[in-house]
């Protein structure tokens, strides 16, 4: 039998028809928020199409939720009409729901893993580009638009073309305090925001064995920062270890049985990928963002680019836009750049081992003077109970940190948590678009540990440097 | 959805690279629940010096006059020209939404990324793939002869220069059909209910465990 890919091996086994190469693949897992189901909903509505199989739904709302007190519910009333459309939907379709109260309510990409509703060999999608974070489970999770999210609900399935395989293999083991957020950025810097479009990433070799659960979705959950709709890594015990016992994950038999078939989800030998890409684990550093695209990114111990180095003129013409909307000069030493908030959060890095990388840096600590806001914003209420079992919110409200309630808050601004104009931010989330955490908002990306020393320090430092 | 079969319109050039989707439609604009709407804010914080959020008096607002699109000459224009990975970041189709609520019909690029260029055909947007060569010349084109005019033909692929010069571009025939014939994709795969229904059978048989 030919060799297959794992990309290979999950859409294979999802097709239900093909025609010219535009297949219909059927999707096991459709998980929805409040943001990219509203319209999907209607349209169902509007054509009298019922829902192929509300089983397969897992909603919650996240984008708009506030992170502060909620018992009075949400104060911005449009926000506040989104998160109750998605209540109603859920009730007219009969879906399950984990609502803005629930103790399970979180970000969708924190709480499908931590309910046992992602699993290996899975085809998932969400209305959410972040979705490639399910890749982590050895399953094909992508991104998709609202039509695309109408056309699951209605059908089961999901039309889609045949990627293109890349094999990242990040070889060797990683030095102390670098993190999986570091490998995505590394990873990022080197084939660029589009490097990956087309292309199914999978990532393998001996720093992404070495990876948790947790470690390894913050990997894929960046995928789409390079471009690529879908990141995966094949599943092993690591991965089987963390799906048992999960309320939603199989039980007895027929977990034994799905074990069997989660072991066959990994490249074969001599699979054939259309590009390989090696990165050397002991190479990689901490990495900090100075731009405004992911893929503007250096070693801690970097400096901002000099755009007059670059010859392309279009390229040169984005380092100086990306610096001038950053504030920053060229050639400028990362670790003397000033910050003014802090955000630890996100569907990147807001899982427990994030709180306690980052705990374990502020213990005993206080946020530096020029610090005006430093925000934890946990995963999920149950990532947010765990944390305070073990007293992590004790560590960061003694920084000086506040610790609010589960949500994407600050990562993308749409709720009340937001930079104010000029405001600069070291931040766990994925993108440092331009306005992305608030109009005129700067943002460098960061692991959780290299957030929480900055807080310490007023700037950026290398957490290597530390004890 | 409208059929899409030819277009010609006026040329609007956004000289960049990596334009995101937060830039597109900034996310205060998401909150809203219908399709409808999103034009007046099609890159809301490029397009006008002050901050905007949904409900807002557009006549009140102070626009940005050094912005490509509130140049005069571009007012009219129904086909956005930029450069790589436009549409790059989240998975929003309030962002076609926006642009073609706002009147452009057409968007040309060296690349787009993924999930966008998935989501304009789904809303009779037609994103076209050309060689960073061509879409240089488009740009130093227009600038030397404003407004400039391009037609875009789907059914025979051609983009036709103001020369007359036609250039092939590649479209997916199975969106290329959806786009000319103005299809909803979801009726079209309803067609083949009983394949997703025997599919199912099988697959729930081999995989218990996902019942």
């Amino acid at each position: 039998m030919q060799p297959k890919t794992l990309y290979e091996k999950l859409f294979d086994s999802h097709v239900v028809r093909e025609e010219a190469g535009t297949y219909l693949i059927y999707i096991d897992r459709h998980l929805v928020h409040e943001v990219t189901s509203p319209q999907a909903f209607d349209g169902l509505k509007m054509n009298h199409r019922p829902v192929w199989r509300s089983k397969s739904i897992l909603a919650v709302p996240d984008h708009n939720v506030p992170t502060t007190d909620r018992s009075f519910g949400i104060s911005d009333p449009i926000s506040k009409i989104q998160v109750e459309t998605l209540d109603d939907n859920c009730k007219h379709f009969g879906i399950t729901q984990f609502a803005m109260n629930d103790i399970r309510q979180g970000i969708v990409h924190v709480i499908g893993p931590e309910q046992g509703s992602t699993l290996p060999g899975m085809t998932i999608v969400c209305g959410d580009s972040h979705t490639s974070t399910h890749g982590a489970f050895g399953a094909l999770a992508i991104g998709i638009g609202t039509s695309e999210v109408e056309h699951v609900l209605a059908t089961q399935c999901l039309i889609l073309k045949k990627f293109k395989t890349m094999k990242v293999s990040v070889d060797g083991k990683l030095n102390k305090g670098i993190t999986a957020k570091d490998i995505a950025l590394t990873l990022i810097g080197r084939i660029g925001t589009a490097g990956g479009t087309g292309y199914a990433i999978e990532l393998s070799g001996e720093s992404i064995r070495s990876l948790s659960m947790e470690g390894r979705m913050t990997l894929c959950n960046m995928a789409i920062e390079a471009g690529a709709r879908a990141g995966m890594i094949a599943a092993d015990d690591v991965t089987i270890s963390y799906i048992e016992n999960k309320p939603f994950s199989p039980k007895g038999e027929e977990l034994e049985k799905a074990k069997v078939y989660w072991k066959t989800l990994h490249s074969d030998q001599d699979a054939r990928f259309d590009k390989t890409i090696v990165l050397n684990g002991h190479d990689i550093l901490p990495q900090v963002t100075w731009g405004t695209s992911p893929e503007m990114v250096v070693n801690i111990d970097g400096m901002t680019p000099d755009p007059k180095k670059e010859n392309d003129p279009s390229k040169r013409k984005s380092i100086e836009d990306a610096l001038s909307y950053m504030g920053l000069e060229s050639n400028f030493p990362i670790n003397k750049i000033n910050v003014d908030k802090i955000f630890i959060g996100s569907c990147t890095n807001s899982r427990i081992e994030d709180l306690r990388e980052a705990a374990h840096v502020l213990k005993g600590k206080k946020i530096a003077k020029n610090i005006k806001l430093a925000l934890v914003v946990p995963g999920s209420g149950l990532v947010k109970l765990q944390a305070e079992n073990e007293g992590l919110d004790k560590i960061f409200i003694e920084a000086g940190f506040e610790w609010r309630s589960p949500g994407c808050s600050m990562c993308l601004a749409m709720n009340a948590d937001r930079l104010s104009p000029g405001e600069r931010c070291a931040s766990t989330s994925n993108r440092n678009f331009e306005g992305r955490q608030g109009q005129g908002g700067r943002t460098h990306l960061v692991s959780p540990s290299m957030a929480a020393a900055a807080s310490v320090y007023g700037h950026f430092v290398d957490i290597r440097t530390l004890n | 959805m409208k059929p899409f079969i030819t277009h010609t319109g006026i040329v609007a050039p956004l000289d960049r690279a990596n334009v995101d989707t937060d830039a597109i439609i900034p996310k205060q604009f998401l909150k809203l629940i219908k399709k409808t709407g999103f034009g007046p804010h099609l890159f809301d914080e490029w397009r006008y010096l002050d901050h905007g959020e949904p409900g807002m008096d557009l006549t009140r607002r102070k626009k940005n006059p050094d912005f490509v699109l509130n140049l005069p000459q571009y007012e009219k224009a129904s086909i956005l020209i930029a450069r790589e990975n436009f549409g790059c970041g989240s998975s929003r189709e309030h962002a076609p939404w926006a642009i073609e609520d706002y009147g452009f019909k057409v968007i040309l690029a060296p690349s787009f990324a993924d999930i966008f260029f998935s989501n304009c055909f789904k809303n009779g947007l037609l994103p076209i793939v050309m060689p960073s060569q061509i879409i240089d010349d488009i740009f130093a084109a227009i600038k030397l002869n404003t407004p400039y005019t391009l037609t875009i033909d789907l059914e025979n692929q051609h983009v036709i220069l103001p020369s007359q010069e036609k250039i092939n571009f590649e479209v997916d025939a199975f969106r290329k059909h959806c786009l000319i014939n103005g299809l909803d994709d979801i009726g079209l795969t309803m067609q083949h209910s009983e394949c997703i229904k025997q599919f199912e059978k099988n697959y729930y048989e081999i995989n218990s465990w996902l019942l």
